[in-house]
């Protein structure tokens, strides 16, 4: 054969198999680092294995509160190069005044489409849904024994675009979603031992994620070389707002926690630790923390699992 | 008890891998980063985290208006596929931006550009 047919059989090649992969955490010459707390925009082939967090969460009701230890392991698998899905799943250890609780919280499943990138401004914006579903966990750590389903809008913004006037502020990013919860069950009637009926309301939801990074390795690489070396230059100072709303049936306040910490993005993984602050009394007390190590699928697999399926 | 010495083991291989990124990001380059210089450099030379697929990766410079300066020649070193090189000619002072595009050995793209400046 001939060399410019090789060579362009491996320019089809090799170009077939880079353009899925841009989408991998990529607006642009931003990386984006997967956010802990909240949804990132990003369609991506992904990880998380484990993220373990321990918090106390508000007494509710009759319940009292409670000290939460969770571990849940999350992946996400691209279909085409801008459509993917997300499966995740969460084991519970809850320790309170009325003993010791364990088991999984409800299973849930998730779909997600990027459909814009403007490489040039770092942006990006995403549609996605989130469904949990119902009766799959276990009720002793509260799994809710009804679904809801939670259609979202996830946007991404990098700052690289700013005048060099503001060029320190360029390694600053912004990714962000805003959600609706709707249950499948305007409410649960129970019964207790009297023969008396009580009805607990489930309200829609409202759910706001928003997470701020300064990522050094952007710095370093389209700003400044101000010497870092590893593993500093692979840092990214973080802050994550995690809130949620009820709006109808017995509207509540907002509750969720703002998470300021670290994230490390190695060759293949990426950690992170976050400390995790509840807003408020109605969300819980005390300072909780957070750690994650993520698997970048699509770097470890990518000419096989990490490529999209189609 | 070796289950856990064996993850932690994997783990750290996977943290500590030598290459920053699977995907190739700018390591440092000469002149660097945002730096101002005292004298014209007479080449642009850029260190990348992952060897790069010559074919697919370009390199050039361009001066504030936009018109590229260089010797048209950026590319990547024909010894050490992790480097690209671009010949300068003798810059007037002034402020000059690189720019690559590059593709790595496993099938990721990866763009940016940085600015120096020339003083005199």
């Amino acid at each position: 054969m001939k060399e410019v047919p090789v060579r362009f059989m491996l320019a089809a090649v090799a170009l077939a198999g880079a353009q899925g992969a841009l989408a991998h955490g990529f607006a642009g010459q931003r990386f984006f680092p997967a956010t802990i707390a909240t949804d990132d925009p990003f369609v991506a082939d992904e990880l998380s294995l484990p993220t373990v967090s321990r918090r106390t969460l508000a007494a509710e009701g009759d319940s009292p509160a409670v000290r939460e230890t969770a571990a849940s392991v999350d992946l996400a698998k691209r279909i085409t190069s801008s459509f993917g899905i997300e499966v995740g799943a969460t084991w519970l250890d809850q320790r309170g005044a009325e003993g010791t609780q364990r088991g999984f919280d409800n299973w849930a499943l998730g779909a997600k489409y990027q459909f814009y990138l403007d490489e040039r401004h770092e942006s990006i914006a995403s549609v996605g849904v989130d469904w949990d579903m119902g009766n799959t966990g276990a009720k002793s750590v509260g799994a809710e024994t009804f679904s809801t389903v939670t259609p979202a809008l996830f946007v991404g913004k990098g700052f690289g675009d700013l005048p060099s006037s503001m060029q320190y502020l360029r390694p600053l990013a912004l990714t962000g979603s805003v959600g609706i919860g709707m249950p499948s069950r305007s409410g649960t009637t129970t019964v207790d031992e009297d023969g008396n009926a009580s009805k607990e309301l489930h309200p829609h939801t409202v759910n706001v994620g928003l997470a701020l990074e300064y990522s050094l390795p952007y710095l370093q690489s389209f700003v400044k070389d101000v010497g870092l070396r590893e593993p500093f230059n692979r840092l990214i100072p973080i802050v994550e707002f995690d809130l949620s709303k009820p709006y109808d049936r017995g509207a509540g306040p907002w509750t969720g926690t703002v998470n300021p910490g670290l994230l490390w993005a190695g060759r293949y993984v990426q950690l992170g630790l976050e400390a995790v602050i509840p807003v408020n009394h109605a969300t819980g007390g005390g300072t909780g923390v957070v750690f994650q190590l993520h698997f970048f699928i699509d770097d470890l697999f990518p000419k096989s699992f990490g490529k999209p399926l189609l | 008890m070796r289950r856990v010495a064996r993850s932690l083991f994997i783990l750290a291989a996977l943290a500590a891998a030598p290459s920053a990124f699977a995907h190739a990001f700018l390591d440092h380059a000469d002149p660097r980063v945002g730096s101002t210089v005292d004298h014209a450099p007479r080449r642009a030379t850029l260190w990348f985290t992952q060897q790069l697929e010559p074919a697919f990766s370009k390199l050039k410079v361009l001066d504030a208006n936009g018109n590229e300066v260089d010797a048209k020649d950026g590319g990547v070193d024909a010894h050490d596929r992790t480097v690209m090189h671009a010949t300068l000619p003798a810059l007037a002072p002034g402020k000059y931006r690189v720019e690559w595009r590059v593709l790595s050995t496993d099938t990721h793209v990866t763009s940016g550009g940085f600015t120096f400046e020339v003083r005199r």
